[in-house]
């Protein structure tokens, strides 16, 4: 064990810079990367360390689970691809097919016509954009409270905000088509944006970041000057929070864009989101196979390419609002 | 930004004082510090009422009329009109075969799918705690499965899963196994549910883990590898009882989830009643059936509640082992 130790201490002196690479890139200072920006630091600490857990290189074989667990979760994307670019024949036989056809952009104009999916796309980005800002601007405001103002209740307070998370959505859903058959709003859009425009998870996740990320003194300094309150949340609290805001923002807007229970509920085929056009495709609305994979890469596509640009923010983000106090 | 460094002195800990530049002693003076203790006494109710109004609107008042209706008879046609049924809903729920069928989908799908996710997402979590070049690509590429919708997913692992052209029987094929009917037989279609599950959740919490992993105090290991453990050893002494708390509060939110399933059933096989006999319908399914289906409302309310009181039961059930645990632990 020791002589398997001190080989790994040798890799790791021999070739410091890609090492201590990931851990610089890291240290961005997004909010989400406090728990992995702690990295770099450690790495200075490492060769006391010796053989302790989590300082031991990767073996081959953690590589190679890593790689087959990376492969698990690309696969049924790129399947999808696949077979969205294929016809429904070709997906009729085996074995299934492994690589592109020719068919993608006609199944996608298909789909994009036929299934409603150019008008989900829009409808989703409407409800998912205006959910994200409300729930960041809201939960910004309610984090700030929670977080660096003195008042009555406030634990108690905070405590019920927890508590509104253990409500499930099927619990609204009878109550709230009640509203919109008397409202008149079936098939609307703010039937479906209206009750996701705070989350409870919002809210502590902006108190947990603004709690050490914003100095009290700051605060206080600028009430002796007088400040109004929305003048020290416009020009000290949304600039400190920003960063959280964004991550915030992002993983709201997934959040949003996956919601289904209730706007299969609320919302028709005439006036889909991305989730209610899919599953008309999945119950046979198109029983063409390969268009309905169209249609599930191109709902899907959005939010692919924002992993692509901001996935080290969303992983930050989710890791930062896994260390609960 | 600039405040900060006007006014450093004064900031510390106390309540905010006037300001003594501008001390005149005039009303003006006056009626502006009476505005500015107004401020500071009500702003941070303001801060929270937004929260606090939208869930009242579409988080409590919904519960409680849940409630309310599952007491009365509500068709889907006018769900305007209610009539009284007192506890008929649940009576009937009770001799249904179906409402137990649900439950018990529900139950099995919970943990087929929960308890291989959170084992391998610990597992990977380890893995990934370890020096490892591409840290970052392998955490995001993990997560993309979480990208994905439930419909979307539900979709592709349907074709997948398929009976005749499906890639996994192509597999099994290939390896000498007959065809599986996943759909129609009762635990392969609920394994195939649970595999949609499986795969949209398990990089979420691998990363839930690895954030609590590194939260750890490296003292801990470093002692440990000083008495010689090894790095299994370490994983079983130090890293996984450092996580109990996360690791139940994971086990929490898995449970909800999948007491909450309700896309994957419903677009593994496109019908609202869980396969030809029900063999995968869960609670949420059942309840969407009941309302949009059968029309009943009152119903499905009754349904709704009864899903919220075994949430509860969960909960409780939580917080007892967590006590327990904590208990366990000081002493």
């Amino acid at each position: 064990m020791r002589e398997v130790g001190t080989v790994q201490t040798d890799t790791r002196d021999q070739t410091p810079e890609p090492l201590t690479g990931p851990g610089a890139a890291q240290g961005a200072p997004a909010p989400g990367e406090g728990p992995s920006g702690g990295r770099g630091g450690r790495t200075a600490t490492t060769k006391r360390a010796g053989t302790a857990g989590r300082h031991l290189h990767a073996g081959r074989l953690t590589y190679a689970v890593l790689s087959l667990f990376t492969l698990g979760s690309l696969f049924p994307l790129v399947w999808t691809a696949i077979a969205a670019s294929r016809d429904n024949q070709r997906l009729a036989e085996t074995p299934p097919p492994f690589w592109f056809g020719s068919n993608l952009i006609p199944n996608m104009t298909t789909a994009w016509n036929d299934a409603n999916m150019g008008k989900a796309l829009l409808n989703t980005f409407v409800v998912a954009g205006t959910v994200a800002v409300s729930t960041v601007v809201f939960a910004t405001l309610a984090g700030y409270a929670f977080a660096k103002l003195r008042f009555r209740a406030r634990n108690a307070l905070l405590l019920t905000v927890i508590g509104t998370m253990m409500v499930p959505p099927q619990l609204s859903v009878v109550p709230l088509y009640m509203a919109v058959a008397k409202l008149e709003w079936a098939n609307q859009l703010q039937a479906v944006i209206l009750p996701l425009m705070v989350s409870a998870f919002g809210v502590f996740f902006m108190r947990q970041y603004l709690v050490n990320a914003l100095p009290t003194e700051l605060i206080e300094a600028a009430r002796v000057d007088g400040a109004h309150s929305l003048r020290v949340v416009w020009h000290i609290v949304f600039p400190v929070a920003r960063p959280a805001m964004a991550v915030l923002g992002m993983l709201t807007f997934v959040m949003a864009w996956n919601e289904f229970f209730w706007p299969v509920i609320a919302l028709t085929q005439d006036n889909p989101t991305v989730q209610v056009a899919l599953t008309g495709l999945g119950r046979g609305y198109i029983p063409d196979e390969s268009v309905i994979m169209a249609g599930a890469f191109l709902g899907t596509l959005p939010l692919l390419i924002a992993f692509a640009l901001f996935g080290k923010q969303i992983v930050g983000g989710i890791m930062q609002g896994a260390v609960k106090g | 930004m600039t405040l900060s460094r006007t006014e450093p002195a004064t900031g510390s800990g106390k309540p905010p004082v006037r300001p003594a530049a501008s001390g005149g002693g005039s009303r003006a003076e006056e009626r502006r510090s009476r505005r500015y203790r107004r401020d500071a006494r009500w702003s941070p109710y303001a801060f929270i009422a937004p929260f606090f109004l939208f869930f009242a609107a579409f988080g409590l008042f919904p519960l409680l009329y849940t409630g309310w209706a599952s007491l009365h008879n509500v068709s889907l046609h006018d769900p305007t009109h209610m009539e009284w049924a007192g506890l008929h809903n649940f009576s009937r729920l009770w001799e249904d075969e179906f409402f137990w069928n649900a439950l018990r989908n529900t139950a099995t799908i919970g943990v087929l799918s929960t308890v291989p996710q959170l084992a391998m997402a610990l597992g990977l979590a380890h893995l990934l705690n370890y020096r490892l070049r591409g840290s970052m690509f392998f955490r995001v590429v993990m997560l993309t499965p979480y990208a994905t919708s439930v419909a979307a997913a539900t979709l592709v692992f349907a074709l997948l899963f398929g009976r005749d052209y499906g890639m996994i029987n192509w597999a099994l094929g290939l390896a000498g196994f007959d065809h599986v009917d996943w759909e129609n037989g009762t635990l392969t279609s609920q394994i195939a549910v649970s595999s949609i599950v499986i795969w949209r959740w398990t990089g979420y919490n691998t990363l839930i883990y690895l954030a609590a992993m590194q939260a750890v105090p490296d003292d801990l290991y470093e002692s440990a590898a000083l008495d010689g453990a090894s790095r299994w050893q370490q994983f079983w002494h130090v890293t996984i009882p450092s996580l109990r708390p996360t690791i139940l509060f994971t086990v929490v939110v898995s449970t909800i989830g999948a007491t909450q399933l309700f896309g994957e059933p419903l677009l593994f096989g496109g019908s609202q009643t869980g396969g030809g006999s029900h063999q995968y319908q869960t609670l949420g399914l059942y309840l969407y059936e009941q309302g949009w289906f059968n029309f009943h409302l009152g119903r499905a309310s009754a349904i709704a509640w009864t899903m919220f009181l075994i949430l509860l039961v969960i909960g409780l059930a939580n917080w007892l082992i967590a006590r327990r645990l904590q208990r366990s632990s000081s002493q």
